[in-house]
């Protein structure tokens, strides 16, 4: 075995993984950057959509099950909007922040109530869950296409806001309210396009990641959502391709983390002897970088420089 | 075309316009001028629809503004150039006069194309950011942003503000060429000298009220206008 073979099964599931927090952290940014809101329910709503894939995978076949989910869940993406962050439009962000925990609890309660806080065990889709040797490693098939399609949906998301009439109402929104409604920019709408952009990509980021580990329970959306807002802090928050890239470095160090024993072992770098458990810390890695980051680089990778001109 | 009756605005219990009544006609240039605090934005904002009126009525070719949404007013022909010009700073050049453009469904070239006739030096930073504009080139955006609507009325907030006199007097003279070419218009400023050679008709407006009324040169001769505003 040579090192490569030893350190790549640990990339490839990294970059697998932090492609799923990668879809959640888009949510996060993209409605940051419009109504500078920590959408601290957004980690949930990725929750509810695996629980809701459970119960609408249990009636009508897999197939059908997929759309009706996005649908779902893109309607209780605006519901929460609407009800939650629109009347509190001219608050204080403070209000509204609180109101996002507000919502974030309610979903987690509810999930509670619904599955009486036991993991459920989501659904085997087809051909994604599927074994396959790639580059020399088993593994499946949703691990291997993750980053493909992450890549691919962000490079469509990205021609949206740069090419079409709604994306360049996007950024001019996100930059003055008033002068985009002086356009005739109805304000609401823009921003209800965004919060199920982001919902879409939470959805999509849920059927991967649930497919790769494969139990939903109240709180599955908490460490997940938690983990994909650093990563778009990581990134810059408002930047998409900063929470693109924030995304996969997260998943790629914590997996790499996750492999460290096996890795500096004697079948690997031969550096440490016993392992040292570091597993264990695979999710402390992350926010020992969050505070890295906000230490020396307080915008993120790409964040807004603060320079305005008066 | 636009007749304003008895508009009162308050911010947060405050009396900004405490009931003034004009009329734009069709064709004309009107000019609101006043000192800091007049109620002149107010009243434009207003008309806009981003602020709400405490009473009184706002009408355009005889249909209530009062109650609609910007958008809608936007819809109906009417367009503001905000104070401080507003431009949308990440936003090129180019998009800047799209973002205008946004409730138009029809081709946008030949509106562009008028928009660079009248300011070639926009043509040349067509892919630039705006926000790395110079004042004066950023006054052209948002009047040439506000055109691409295709307004019936536009209405300017301070647009000589913070600009060099040389760069001013051009900007007023593209007021007017755009007033040739059958846009009204409704202006508000500080520089009471520009805006009554330019005006057809003159308002003065002093704390929420309006005090006078009058051809703008004949303002311009005014010996009180004179002491308050020209110094």
């Amino acid at each position: 075995m040579n090192l490569f073979d030893i350190i790549m099964p640990y990339i490839i599931a990294g970059l697998s993984v932090g492609g799923q927090y990668a879809l959640i952290a888009i949510g996060y940014t993209m409605v940051y950057g419009i109504l500078r809101l920590i959408n601290f329910a957004h980690g949930d709503v990725f929750m509810i959509s695996g629980l809701v894939m459970i119960y609408v995978a249990a009636e009508v076949p897999l197939y059908i099950s997929i759309p009706i989910v996005i649908a779902i869940i893109m309607v209780i993406g605006f519901t929460i909007e609407r009800v939650a962050y629109k009347p509190l439009r001219n608050a204080p962000r403070m209000s509204v922040m609180i109101s996002a925990i507000g919502v974030s609890y309610l979903l987690q309660n509810l999930a509670l109530y619904l599955t009486g806080g036991l993991a459920r065990r989501y659904p085997t889709i087809p051909w994604i869950s599927d074994s396959i040797v790639f580059i020399g490693i088993t593994t499946r098939r949703v691990t291997v296409i993750t980053p493909f399609l992450v890549v691919a949906m962000v490079v469509v998301l990205v021609w949206l806001i740069n090419h079409t009439k709604t994306g360049i109402a996007m950024r001019a929104v996100a930059k003055d309210f008033e002068t985009s409604q002086l356009m005739g920019i109805k304000i609401n709408s823009v921003i209800s396009s965004t919060f199920a952009i982001g919902t879409f990509l939470a959805v999509a980021g849920s059927f991967l990641f649930f497919s790769n580990f494969p139990s939903v329970f109240p709180a599955a959306g908490a460490m997940p959502g938690l983990k994909a807002f650093v990563a778009a802090v990581f990134g810059g928050i408002g930047s998409i391709p900063g929470a693109v890239l924030g995304g996969l470095l997260i998943g790629v160090f914590e997996s790499l983390i996750k492999g460290a024993d096996i890795i500096l072992g004697p079948a690997g770098f031969g550096i440490i002897r016993t392992p040292m458990e570091l597993a264990t810390f695979s999710d402390a890695f992350t926010f020992v970088l969050l505070v890295i980051v906000l230490i020396f680089k307080p915008t993120g990778l790409f964040g807004d420089k603060p320079t305005e001109k008066v | 075309m636009l007749k304003i009756n008895d508009l009162m605005v308050s911010y947060g219990g405050i009396k900004a316009v405490k009931g003034i009544t004009f009329e734009v006609p069709e064709g004309e240039i009107v000019t609101l001028i006043g000192a800091n605090g007049a109620g002149k934005s107010t009243t434009l904002r207003t008309i806009a629809g981003i602020v709400k009126s405490a009473g009184g009525s706002i009408t355009f070719n005889n249909d209530e503004l009062t109650t609609l949404t910007p958008d809608r007013i936007v819809a109906k022909g009417i367009t503001l150039v905000p104070e401080g010009r507003r431009v949308f700073p990440d936003l090129t050049v180019l998009e800047n006069l799209k973002v205008g453009a946004y409730l138009r469904k029809d081709n946008l070239d030949k509106d562009i194309r008028w928009v660079y006739e009248l300011f070639p030096r926009l043509k040349e930073r067509s892919w630039q950011p705006a926000g790395t504009l110079s004042g004066g080139e950023q006054q052209m955006v948002a009047v040439g942003r506000a055109l691409m609507s295709r307004p019936k009325l536009m209405m300017m907030d301070e647009p000589s503000l913070g600009l060099a006199p040389k760069i001013v007097k051009d900007i007023f003279d593209i007021i007017k060429e755009i007033n040739r070419k059958g846009v009204t218009i409704l202006l508000i400023e500080q520089n009471a000298n520009m805006a009554l050679q330019t005006a057809n008709t003159a308002y003065v407006l002093e704390t929420g009220r309006i005090t006078m009324k009058g051809p703008g040169l004949e303002l311009l001769n005014d010996e009180g206008i004179r002491k308050a505003y020209l110094g």
